[in-house]
């Protein structure tokens, strides 16, 4: 019997024993009085189980897997003879809502009764598919799987039915929901009481299946609530730090100050004297390329965290800082700058951006800067391990619990097969818990120490020795057509486009030394531009990082779209005229988009200019553009960008005040993404996004020799309630093109947004990020 | 050895007298539903209350709750969702779901010193509660529907 199946939870009220996920939903509410009563006990205990019987529990519920369930055809789909639907959520849930949409797609075409579904967290398993929840792909990779795990129960279901009574199957409807119905005697039964029967017949070929028409959806399209909202509510969902197991030990790391650092010498002798420390045990340092190894240092080993974190500020060690200690964040932009400047790879070409600067005009060039930026999710990394001979098991708020499993089988000399790993809640990811450095900590140590370890990551830890988002520079040059003299429509449009990027890449956190930009990061806004350019040239320039580079919200789009739509503001400026009107005339006609495509597209979802100039258009009504004179401190902005697919256009509209003080009480969005699963989460999304694009406009990473000069919320300031966007008005256009991203679109056009509505309030222009560089705050 | 009461039952510790109350309410008792932030009173992620009153967890020691009676996000629904859960739940708030229990304890004190806050009183007594999902405005649209219920 694995970990897997004898874990599980009881919650004990006063000796009774309530297994709450067994009661129906209705029932849930109810128990949440008991479940708060002061007096009651809550007990995490490992119990042996019967095979299959339970799985990971995200809540205190008690939660059957789906191969317990009598009828599950398929990995993602159990129904029990209650009617009890079992619906896998198979990839992780941070705030981005996927254990409401992914399990909604299957429940629509199921024909399932949403109140009797219960939701289930998948651990890592292939058998799954893809589960990396980053790249904002989940809906857009598992609409179709899950319709057809849906359409399949369903007419087995039917059939199941028709058998029982002797009739065609084309007697027999999924109707009402939740049950099979013979249209002629309107006989019924339920999904429970067809469960047995169905499971007995084969699986349909995808051939037989029927998918029910847009028109027909009864949950795809409409708004719900987060499935677990009232947990939520009431603080009982279990985040990777609410894990705990019987026996489990508390752990804090000491890492290296600077990247690959390494401890030259250590005295434990004051951690040792702390109340609940046990021990001390060192912890390799990595072999380059750092990939997903653990930073190396010191752990304390405690019975609790609070003396976990007082161990380790006792801990006296000297430091060996190795060669990323001549790390200087001034200088290095300065360099960043200079590369620029400099002929670099070619990205993409189209014409001939060289002839049209030679045959002179005006030019326009200008340079743009973007900082380093931590992720700060507000639950730090965080988890549990336990290793139990060649057996691990993890518990872990982890956006790729594959990855997990290969790299902790990797540091432990054991196959991926040997390690199973329990995906909690998230406390907010952004991409950084797509690493598993933090989860291998936890089971070298359990290794070490023969018990499960937590280790538990302090926000200092969080922001110092995160992945960071990339600093960037770049650079961009257009010469301009008709700008002394045609005042007609396409006044003051670029002939010509140079733009060039340069950033330390992702690619260094994998290979050893990478200096170039992967495809992947070009194509996050760098390979093409949406404009009506006709000559166009993209490059990227060499950098070297010296921290580690890692993947947040939206990636590299955040920087360039920065450039690109800034540069973009200037040139409507320069033309004198509407920045709005400008933009719509550099979309230009409607067409799809060929060259230097983004990776990410292909026949299915072409790059269509049609429907970036409609969610321009649109933000520019919904926020009644142009209506107020900007200036005198009040200023609308508007930038537009195409992000994991999705078309968005934001307008942000700013108050200035003299000491420079920027205050947003209004972001305006509108935003095309196929079709929405759930146009509630999308809203809420696309909120978020705003608030995260204004921490990213104002928020800062810098190193001094190496070591990160921010550590907390004191000094790595994030968007506040007094200070986050008043309103964020969302508008999603309705669209049957097939689904596209949610979670990051929303962030890239929000800098460049603001940046150009502080330049509409102040003519003050900002290239260079955080706003605070600019004397604003 | 201090005394005091969680969710109106009695408990005592002998432990680290600098051990945070929030490791206390986490660690040793299990009660998890308040969170680790930042450990610094920066983000409001550890929100209890303390005879009605927000404070701040991760920064209170337990030699300085001697006798008090400390209110956590597990004590405040004996009788079912409390108000301002429900309207946590009816306006939709959470993303992640991290930060909620420490912005609903600082609503609750928020509603119990100011019942009807304006948008400025509730900026100015929730700035302490970060939420990096960028939940504000629904959540200022849930604190002036939870005053609009206890009204």
């Amino acid at each position: 019997m694995t970990p897997t199946e004898m874990f599980t939870q009881q919650i004990e009220t006063k000796g009774t024993h309530v297994e709450r996920a067994l009661l129906p939903a209705s029932r849930r509410h109810f128990l949440q009085g008991i479940f708060s009563a002061s007096a009651f006990v809550l007990c995490a205990r490992v119990l042996p189980r019967p095979l299959h019987a339970a799985a990971f529990s995200t809540t205190t519920e008690l939660v059957p897997s789906i191969d317990s369930a009598p009828f599950h055809p398929g990995v993602y789909l159990g129904i029990q003879t209650d009617g009890t639907v079992l619906i896998v959520a198979h990839r992780s849930e941070m705030g981005n809502g996927v254990r409401t949409s992914l399990p909604r797609i299957l429940a629509d075409e199921l024909d399932a009764d949403w109140s009797r579904v219960q939701v289930i967290q998948a651990d890592g398993d292939q058998k799954f598919g893809n589960q990396d929840t980053d790249g904002s792909h989940s809906v857009r990779d598992f609409f179709d799987p899950l319709r057809e795990a849906g359409a399949t129960a369903r007419v087995m279901l039917i059939r199941a039915a028709a058998q029982q009574w002797g009739v065609p199957e084309s007697q027999c409807v999924a109707d009402p929901v939740h049950f099979v119905t013979e249209k002629n005697s309107a006989r019924k039964l339920g999904y429970g009481e067809l469960a047995a029967a169905a499971a007995k017949l084969p699986v349909p070929k995808k051939e037989e299946l029927k998918f029910k028409s847009p028109q027909e959806w009864r949950y795809i399209g409409k708004p719900a609530p987060g499935y677990d909202i009232a947990a939520v509510c009431s603080g009982k969902p279990r985040f990777g730090m609410d894990v705990r197991v019987d026996g489990m030990l508390y752990a804090a790391v000491a890492h290296p100050p600077v990247l690959g650092g390494k401890v030259k010498s250590v005295d434990d002798s004051a951690a040792l004297k702390v109340k609940g420390v046990s021990k001390t045990l060192p912890i390799a340092p990595f072999t380059p390329p750092h990939a997903f190894q653990p930073l190396g240092g010191v752990a304390v080993i405690a019975d609790n965290t609070w003396s976990a974190f007082k161990g380790r500020k006792a801990l006296k060690i000297d430091w060996d800082n190795g060669a990323n200690a001549s790390y200087n964040s001034d200088q290095y932009q300065k360099q960043l700058r200079e590369t620029s400047r400099q002929p670099g790879k070619v990205v993409t070409t189209v014409g001939d951006v060289d002839a049209q600067f030679v045959k002179g005009g005006v030019v326009h060039e200008a340079d743009y800067y973007a900082p380093l930026l931590a992720h700060a999710s507000m639950e730090p990394p965080v988890a549990v391990a336990d290793v139990r001979g060649n057996q691990v098991t993890v518990w872990a708020p982890t956006q790729d619990p594959i990855a997990l499993r290969t790299e902790v089988a990797k540091e432990l000399g054991l196959t991926k097969e040997d390690v199973i790993c329990h995906v909690t809640f998230l406390g907010g990811g952004f991409g950084r818990k797509s690493k598993p450095d933090f989860a291998v900590e936890a089971a070298l140590l359990s290794k070490q120490t023969g018990k499960p370890v937590k280790v538990v990551w302090s926000r200092e830890d969080d922001i110092q020795f995160d992945y960071f988002h990339a600093v960037a520079a770049m650079y961009i040059k257009a010469a301009l057509d008709g700008h002394s003299n045609d005042q007609g429509k396409d006044h003051g449009k670029p002939k010509a486009w140079l733009q060039r990027s340069t950033f330390p890449p992702i690619e260094s956190t994998f290979v050893k030394d990478a200096q170039y930009g992967s495809a992947g990061e070009m194509g996050l806004g760098w390979t093409a531009i949406p404009f009506d350019v006709p000559n166009f040239r993209s490059e990227n320039g060499p950098a070297t990082a010296h921290v580690r580079i890692g993947w947040l919200r939206s990636v590299a789009n955040i920087y360039h779209a920065f450039a690109v739509q800034t540069f973009a503001n200037e040139l409507a400026y320069l033309a004198q005229r509407d920045p709005g009107e400008y933009l719509i005339d550099l979309i230009g006609p409607a067409r799809h988009i060929e060259a230097g495509k983004d990776p990410d597209t292909d026949a299915k979802y072409p790059f269509d200019t049609a429907r970036l100039r409609h969610v321009a258009e649109l933000a520019m009504e919904k926020s009644s553009w142009g209506k107020k004179k900007s200036g005198n401190g009040w200023g609308q902005g508007l930038a537009i960008h195409r992000s994991f697919l999705t078309y968005v256009a934001t307008v942000v509209e700013v108050e200035v005040d003299s000491s420079g003080a920027v205050t947003i009480p209004r972001v305006t969005t509108a935003l095309d993404a196929g079709i929405v699963v759930n146009p509630e989460m999308v809203r809420q999304q696309f909120e978020g996004a705003a608030v995260f694009g204004t921490s990213a406009a104002r928020g800062e990473i810098t190193a001094t020799n190496g070591i990160i000069n921010q550590s907390n919320f004191n000094n790595y300031p994030v968007a506040r309630m007094n200070d986050a966007p008043k309103h964020v008005d969302v508008h999603i256009v309705e669209s049957a093109a097939p689904p596209a991203g949610v979670g990051e679109p929303g962030v890239p056009p929000f800098a460049p947004a603001l940046c150009n509505a502080i330049y509409a309030a102040t003519g003050k222009r900002i290239r260079e990020l955080p706003i605070s560089r600019n004397g604003f705050s | 050895m201090v005394h005091l009461k969680i969710n109106e039952g009695a408990q005592s510790f002998d432990g680290d007298p600098d051990m945070p109350l929030l490791w206390y309410l986490r660690d040793i008792l299990g009660l998890t539903g308040t969170k680790f932030g930042c450990g610094m009173a920066l983000c409001g992620a550890c929100t209890v209350l303390d005879a009605g009153k927000a404070i701040r967890s991760c920064s209170t020691k337990m030699s300085t709750v001697d006798g008090h009676a400390i209110t956590t996000i597990e004590g405040i629904s004996a009788n079912g969702p409390h108000t301002v859960q429900k309207a946590w739940e009816e306006v939709n708030v959470p993303q992640c779901g991290y930060c909620q229990p420490g912005q609903i304890m600082q609503t609750i004190s928020l509603l119990t010193s100011t019942p009807h806050p304006s948008d400025d009183d509730i900026d100015e007594q929730m700035a302490g509660n970060i939420c990096r999902c960028g939940t504000y405005q629904r959540i200022r649209a849930a604190i002036h529907q939870a005053a609009k219920e206890t009204a």
